[in-house]
């Protein structure tokens, strides 16, 4: 199947029904794997067994980030390409992005009480991130608020799109302000600065997480095709009603 | 395993984590069942997709 096929809805369900077996397995498995690893890694020799919320946390904030992206390119399918499935996948990411980054920052919130001594304080990295979770809300909001879906998502990739801008903000905030939050300790020039026996179990969660949001993802984008369907066969119910 | 003096918020943490998941998990099937019984409502009532009536007018 080419590429250029999933463009029709049809083909787009069938390839999802196939895959989704197969997602939701291999999601699972990986979860397995990862949370095993997880709780078997060793301790941090400063901040103990609290350094396990890491392997929850990190991972969430790197999807959090990545939905955005995923939106971003979405809007651009949608106002350039127009592409039938940019703003369904647009629309299905949203609310999962917005889950991700909840996850995060409660997750961070309950590993900052015992390290920092606060569950939150106005750092730099901690609002752009709040901010983040705020965009999809207001994402959400939009795509709920105005009835005319090719309207509503033209106005959605908009506002993805200026949101981008806090994409880079997110993760330069450590480098540029001066916050509490720690700066990179996995995706830097100079390699991981974590040991292997707490970076290879955060690899693996990451994997799962990843897993998980695509799986969720193609579910949420199916559900959405399914919608639309729904929408335009009560529109030729309501013809027929008014044809009669 | 100990978790030491925190364990109360590892273990929130993770607790935290699988409640958001189950909520997105459960968010996702519940739609797709009143969507597909909703389709199937209206096919019942013999509404279909124009794509549908155009291939059955095809045969």
């Amino acid at each position: 199947m080419a590429l250029i096929d999933l463009a029709n809805p049809t083909r787009f369900l069938a390839m999802v029904d196939r895959l989704m077996p197969w997602l939701v397995a291999a999601t699972l498995l990986a979860f397995a794997i990862a949370i095993n690893q997880a709780f078997l890694a060793p301790d941090d020799y400063q901040q103990g067994a609290t350094v396990k919320i890491m392997f929850i946390h990190v991972p969430a904030a790197w999807l959090g980030l990545f939905a955005w992206v995923l939106m971003s390119v979405a809007a651009l399918g949608t106002l350039v390409w127009r592409h039938p499935l940019a703003d369904v996948a647009a629309k299905a990411a949203a609310p999962i992005g917005a889950a991700f980054t909840l996850m995060c920052l409660v997750t961070g919130a309950l590993w900052g009480r015992p390290m920092w001594g606060t569950y939150w304080v106005w750092d730099a990295r901690l609002t752009s991130v709040l901010v983040l979770f705020l965009m999809y809300l207001g994402v959400i909001a939009l795509w709920r608020t105005i009835d005319d879906q090719s309207r509503a998502a033209r106005a959605a990739a908009v506002l993805t799109l200026v949101g981008a801008i806090n994409v880079p903000i997110i993760k330069f905030s450590v480098d540029w302000w001066n916050t509490l939050h720690q700066p990179a300790s996995v995706m830097r020039l100079d390699g991981p600065a974590i040991h292997a026996s707490i970076l290879v179990p955060l690899l693996a969660m990451a994997v799962a997480f990843t897993l998980l949001f695509v799986t969720l993802h193609l579910a949420a984008m199916r559900n959405e095709v399914m919608r639309r369907r729904v929408r335009i066969m009560m529109m030729r119910r309501a013809e027929a009603a008014a044809g009669s | 395993m100990s978790l030491g003096p925190h364990a109360a918020f590892v273990l929130s943490s993770y607790g935290v984590a699988l409640a958001i998941v189950a909520v997105l998990v459960s968010w996702i099937l519940i739609d797709r069942y009143r969507l597909r019984r909703t389709i199937e409502d209206l096919e019942a009532h013999g509404i279909t997709r124009r794509s549908d009536a155009a291939s059955e007018a095809g045969r």
